[in-house]
């Protein structure tokens, strides 16, 4: 039952059975017999993730690089998820005032609700929310269209033409993944904060001058520029997780689909997992 | 006007362990040399699971001439051209491009040979979100470098023209027919001027009169550039017109190979059934 559903999320059923398909570099066999186990297929796809990674990897570093597709996936990837991610921020924020002032205000604490709030923001929320709303956007958006690409035979197209995929497709959005998500954190801290003040202010008469020199007060770069940058890894793992899924669509339609939904599902996950990780590492490496 | 081209002369000895009735004998695969075939495909097989899809297929294609390869749907020649291409592996066998085993190949040297081939896909696999322009000057955007911009879009729009697409530059993939859209890919499978071209089933899904236009235009453009070509097909009205040889594949394999008028000729089962129902 794990086997399926693994299977299905990460892609790994094949239409032959006895068979998966990876995505291997071109003259690399794409078919190979599978080890049934759920464990067995966990490890095989991080194992072709890697491979993947590795190729990517190669690809980006070796002339020649592909700036245009790479401003073009910033824009993508940044200036087009902007307004999703500051609505959510503002929405996280107002969440963050109301139950704050709530549960401080019965512990006799209610002076510290500025500073719960900002460090509630830029600590966790705001980089968790704004990792898991591009991870939707972005995730999706980006498997669909590789998936798209992949079944349509864009993606042989190209690499018949001796162009590596990995450079054109991969790399760039990849990389735009990773260069935006801190930019969209701070966007997101930016309109969390602001609306925790506004939901603060309408209850209780408070000047955003007041709000955050009270809710900065002793704070200091550790609390802001690792958890903000944190978010790089985030979207590695998005921009990773997607291209992979969607470069090696098979089926079709049904498989478009596939990709998109695991794609979103499994990048997901794996920000949340890499969070725990890193919030560890944070708290080790920057007390 | 008859453009076809005359028939290459069988030279080699029978060598294939199959029951193959091989009208047109193979050349000897050669080393990396210029009297080497620019396809030399030997002894390909190819299995997806249990279904074995190639099972020993030989072919050899010379500079300037033309193989069609026909066969029931399933038998595996787009398999066949993948394979030659390199976007899949095969299982066991050589592929020999001008000489070289593109097996043995570091992925760089895998490009520098695929530069010199264009390759047209069943469906044409336009870039759909890039315009019938961007999608023949982009083999030229990513190999032509040194070739100014205004250069490039004078090379697209020779190419555009020759496949009668001329008035089209703007119009994404997906305003345009079928037909169209193979037009276009012929164009972009052309933009490198390639040694080797394979195409798979230009014809396919288009009506008469667009087929023998795809047909006219692959003759002169054979002509002009004197390419070896591999043409897979079920059409084989178009495979008489275009092709210097014909190859039919049954379950792997490669039954008959020869001119048409040789295969006419054949008293194999599978053939005079092929041809029959054609």
């Amino acid at each position: 039952m794990i086997d399926r559903e693994f299977s299905a999320l990460a892609g790994t059923d094949s239409p032959h059975p006895g068979e998966r398909i990876l995505l291997k570099p071109p003259g690399v066999d794409a078919r190979v017999d599978s080890s049934p186990g759920p464990i067995n297929k966990f490890l095989e796809w991080f194992g072709d993730l890697g491979i993947f990674f590795w190729q990517v990897v190669r690809a980006a570093v070796t002339p020649p690089f592909e700036f245009r597709e790479l401003f073009r996936q910033l824009d993508e990837v940044g200036s087009k998820s902007l307004p999703l991610v500051a609505l959510a921020g503002a929405a996280t924020g107002v969440v963050l005032s109301l139950e704050a002032r709530y549960s401080l205000t019965r512990f006799g604490a209610k002076s510290l609700l500025p500073a719960a709030i900002v460090f509630s923001v830029i600590h966790e929320t705001g980089p968790i929310i704004t990792g898991l709303v591009v991870s939707g956007r972005v995730g999706a958006g980006i498997g669909a269209e590789l998936a798209s690409m992949k079944v349509t035979e864009q993606i042989d197209a190209i690499e018949a033409s001796a162009v590596s995929p990995y450079r054109l497709l991969a790399a760039p959005r990849i990389l735009a993944c990773i260069l935006m998500l801190p930019l969209l954190t701070l966007a997101g801290d930016a309109s969390g904060l602001l609306m925790g003040w506004v939901a603060q202010a309408l209850v209780e008469p408070l000047s955003l001058h007041q709000f955050i020199n009270a809710g900065f007060k002793g704070a200091d770069f550790n609390d802001f520029l690792p958890p903000t940058f944190k978010t790089a890894v985030f979207g590695l793992i998005i921009g990773l997780v997607a291209c992979f899924q969607g470069m090696r669509t098979i089926g079709g339609a049904a498989g478009v689909g596939r990709a998109a939904t695991s794609s979103v599902v499994l990048s997901s996950l794996l920000v949340i997992l890499a969070d725990v990780v890193l919030v560890k590492l944070i708290l080790i490496f920057f007390p | 006007m008859n453009m076809r081209k005359e028939a290459a002369d069988p030279t080699s000895p029978e060598t294939s362990m199959q029951t193959i009735d091989r009208i047109t004998m193979k050349n000897g695969v050669v080393g990396e040399d210029d009297n080497a075939p620019a396809i030399a495909v030997e002894d390909l097989q190819k299995s997806f699971g249990t279904q074995k899809v190639l099972n020993g297929v030989s072919l050899t294609v010379r500079r300037g001439e033309t193989l069609a390869v026909l066969g029931r749907s399933g038998t595996g020649k787009s398999v066949l051209l993948r394979l030659i291409v390199g976007l899949e592996k095969p299982d066991s066998g050589s592929v020999r491009l001008q000489g070289k085993e593109i097996a043995s190949l570091g992925l760089d040297q895998l490009a520098e040979i695929r530069m010199n081939m264009g390759f047209l896909f069943q469906h044409a696999a336009l870039y759909d979100s890039l315009t019938v322009e961007q999608n023949v000057a982009f083999p030229l955007e990513h190999h032509k470098r040194e070739m100014s911009k205004s250069e490039q879009a004078d090379r697209v729009r020779k190419l555009l023209a020759e496949v009668g697409m001329e008035g089209n530059l703007e119009k994404m993939p997906s305003d345009i027919s079928g037909g169209m859209q193979k037009r276009v890919g012929l164009a972009r499978a052309l933009a490198l001027e390639p040694a080797i071209l394979l195409l798979d089933e230009p014809t396919a899904g288009l009506d008469p009169i667009s087929s023998g236009e795809i047909d006219d235009l692959v003759l002169k453009l054979q002509a002009e550039h004197q390419m070896a070509s591999i043409v897979v097909t079920h059409d084989l009205h178009s495979a008489k017109t275009i092709a210097d040889r014909l190859a039919l594949l049954d379950q792997g394999n490669v039954v008959i190979e020869g001119s048409f008028e040789e295969l006419q000729k054949s008293d194999i089962a599978f053939v005079r059934e092929f041809l029959k129902h054609s």
